[in-house]
């Protein structure tokens, strides 16, 4: 009787244990903004990284067949609490091996330093922007495949002295990313030699922003920079500017740069321009023809989500285990040349290399390059409003 | 003399007309805040939501009637889709009560218990919204989108500055008056009005005089339904809806409501102009207004602003404070609470 209980819970522990020691489901976090100031932009974010995890599972190639589970946590923007808890449930609760995200800046750098950076679990978030996360302290577990604010301030400052642009106003959205970019275009533009009349914060959220504008107007300049989103505070702003005459043209930098913004303002837009993260790459093309064939519109930051799970799950390929201390070196091998190009779509073929001990050099949807303390380097798309549509300058 | 009347239409341009709208749409919701507050006795948490449910009954009731070519050009045609909006909002509004807020309203519960309860339909109701119209921006406004523009005053004047009035605007401030001086005559000249009056003032004495207590909570749920959908259904027209804003919205309106005085209607509504006022003309950067006035050797350097306008939010909670310090039964209370 002894013998046979025994020899039935050891049965009992070896069916409980081999699934496990074989990994055959590898759990990936995508931490987003599904609540809050940005939720209308997360669900193209979350396609897309969900999009990478089904090819890759997909693909039958991943760690001897393992397959890939997304699970989705709410980050909101705005609430460092409820992004920590979030976080803390993907990786206590659900188990994920590493994590998409956050989505907001301050967002993510709450998340890294009360999650990540304890459980040592990688994440690669595809749309936190600020300059304060280039420095941080990581581990070397924080990447992120959008590129830091800092380089987009240099490329407005360019921009505004091409264009003999002398005197603008500026205003952003009171968060981290927003602050972060407004600081970034001053100096660089009064490096240049341009004056700020005004730098003033707006808050994201309200319906009414006279207040914002009267003060804006007050301050005056050629053109009104505004670092905010375009379905927010940042399309109220200029909105209000518009209906009273206080400012015609204005710089769109990346969250307020999609065809969003120009259905809801219409042709008083036009002559306005902006910039936002994008490369000549074939690989944006490629990634918006499967975005459809899923059945999405890849948004602003959608492209960069599939490379962050796409760069994850190649990582834990090379390096042959989910833990995070294995493969957290190798996400760097594997963004950088030297290797064979890989394109979105591409990524069983990516495995296959990989796992045959060859180098890949991941392109993706955005061209990622991680420099530094692995960011993006960031190509940046310059466009100009006109008839009532974006089109593209150059890129730059 | 042209100096003058340029600052003039500057301020009336960037402070006096946005101040006006803004003003309105928060003296509406705060009206539905202190009507539910006067009779059923508690601080409904909800309203914002039951305005942003409101506003989108109407933009739905609007595409229908856009899809069918039906138009009342140059207004727009929401102002066709409010009354089927608020008849679903009230029914939606008295499904709540029937199924929620009567079940704690016959045990007699406490204030706060209602408040609590009130929050929890608030997010039922936030959820609910964003399911059924999803959490983007929706732009339901047509018709002539200026009664004149900033440009065209310009050339008629000749003046160097712009004044814009936007038909919303207009429609705004029309509107509120109109519901205004409609509820003002409801309560003080009806048979119901003054019922429900007595039955704020004193729930059990109005009770015993034979006045139908069910009844009055009813209407006093369906007029407060109704005033949140024209406020939710003019801030969407005069902005834009996203279900979002609304519950930004709810701190100025409960300054607002608190400040006139809870309960007080006529204290709803001058609570909204001056939260409404004072975040504009404190927040207001008065440089280029005083430009026009004063000699050039005069001009401040800065931008002559009081408040930076990240601020803005504050202004409202400041002078909440300071009336809850000085008049904490705010501005047109008789009666202390």
């Amino acid at each position: 009787m002894k013998t046979a209980l025994l020899a039935l819970a050891s049965a009992a522990a070896i069916a409980v244990a081999a699934p496990a020691a074989a990994q055959d489901d590898v759990k990936l976090g995508v931490l987003l903004a599904f609540t809050g100031p940005l939720e209308s932009l997360a669900p193209s974010i979350a396609d897309g990284a969900e999009l990478a995890a089904k090819e890759i599972s997909d693909s039958g190639q991943f760690m001897n067949g393992a397959t890939v589970t997304p699970v989705r946590g709410d980050s909101t923007c705005i609430d460092a609490g409820a992004a920590t808890a979030a976080g803390e449930r993907l990786v206590t609760s659900d188990g994920v091996a590493a994590i998409v995200g956050a989505m907001c800046s301050g967002a993510t750098s709450a998340v890294l330093q009360n999650v990540g950076i304890p459980n040592g679990i990688v994440m690669i978030s595809p749309s936190a922007t600020s300059p304060a996360l280039t420095n941080v302290e990581d581990n070397g577990l924080f990447f992120r495949t959008a590129p830091s604010d800092a380089r987009q301030g240099e490329i407005i400052a360019d921009m505004l002295s091409e264009r003999d642009i002398s005197e603008v106003a500026l205003t952003y959205t009171n968060n981290d990313y927003g602050k972060g970019l407004a600081d970034s275009i001053a100096s660089a533009f009064e490096a240049k030699g341009g004056t700020i009349t005004i730098n003033a914060a707006h808050e994201d959220g309200k319906g009414d922003y006279s207040a914002e504008v009267a003060a804006l107007a007050a301050a005056g300049g050629e053109l009104l920079v505004v670092a905010g989103y375009l379905d927010q505070g940042g399309k109220g702003i200029i909105q209000a500017s518009l209906d009273s005459g206080a400012f015609d043209t204005f710089l769109l930098p990346d969250g307020m740069v999609g065809d969003a913004l120009v259905a809801a303002i219409g042709d008083d837009l036009d002559g306005s321009f902006g910039v936002l993260p994008g490369s000549d790459s074939d690989g944006a093309g490629v990634y918006a023809k499967l975005a459809e064939e899923a059945g999405f519109t890849p948004g602003v930051y959608s492209g960069e989500a599939y490379d962050a799970a796409a760069l994850i799950l190649l990582a834990m390929q090379a390096a042959q285990s989910t833990e995070s201390a294995d493969f957290k070196g190798k996400i760097m091998d594997i963004a950088n040349a030297p290797g064979e190009k890989i394109l979105p779509g591409e990524l069983g073929k990516a495995l296959e290399l990989i796992a045959n001990g060859q180098d890949v050099d991941y392109v993706g949807a955005t061209a990622v390059e991680l420099i530094g303390g692995g960011e993006s380097a960031g190509s940046f798309r310059e466009i100009e409003i006109k008839d009532g549509a974006i089109q593209t300058v150059k890129y730059r | 003399m042209e100096g003058l009347l340029n600052a003039i239409v500057l301020i009336t341009n960037f402070a006096v007309v946005p101040g006006l709208a803004y003003g309105s749409q928060l003296a509406l919701g705060a009206l539905g805040v202190t009507l539910t507050f006067a009779v059923l006795r508690f601080s409904n948490f909800a309203h914002g939501e039951t305005m942003s449910f409101g506003a989108m009954v109407a933009i739905f009731v609007t595409w229908g009637l856009q899809a069918y070519g039906v138009s009342i050009d140059p207004l727009p045609t929401a102002l066709l889709a409010l009354p089927a909006a608020i008849i679903v909002t009230v029914l939606f509004v008295l499904g709540t009560d029937r199924l929620i807020y009567r079940f704690y309203r016959d045990k007699r519960s406490d204030q706060v218990v209602f408040i609590i309860v009130s929050i929890g339909v608030m997010f039922v109701m936030a959820g609910l919204i964003r399911f059924i119209i999803g959490p983007n921006d929706q732009i339901f406004t047509d018709g002539a989108r200026f009664l004149i523009s900033a440009r065209d005053f310009r050339d008629m004047t000749g003046l160097d500055e712009g004044l814009a009035i936007k038909t919303t605007q207009v429609i705004t401030l029309a509107t509120a008056a109109v519901c205004v001086l409609l509820l003002f005559w409801f309560l003080q000249k009806t048979r119901t009005g003054k019922s429900m009056r007595a039955y704020a003032d004193n729930e059990d004495l109005a009770t015993l005089s034979g006045i139908d207590a069910g009844r009055v909570v009813v209407i006093a749920w369906a007029l407060s339904a109704a005033l949140a959908t024209i406020a939710g259904t003019l801030y969407g027209l005069d902005k834009s809806y996203k279900p979002f804003v609304f519950q930004e919205l709810l701190l100025p309106i409960f300054a607002a409501a608190i400040v006139g005085g809870l309960g007080s209607p006529i204290g709803a509504i001058v609570g909204g102009y001056l939260i409404a006022f004072a975040e504009v003309f404190l927040t207001y950067a008065y440089k280029r207004f005083l430009g026009h006035i004063l000699p050039d050797s005069w001009m401040p350097d800065g931008l002559a602003q009081l408040l930076a306008t990240e601020y803005k939010f504050a202004v409202a909670f400041v002078i909440l404070v300071i009336t809850l310090l000085i008049r904490p039964t705010g501005l047109f209370n008789r009666r202390s609470t």
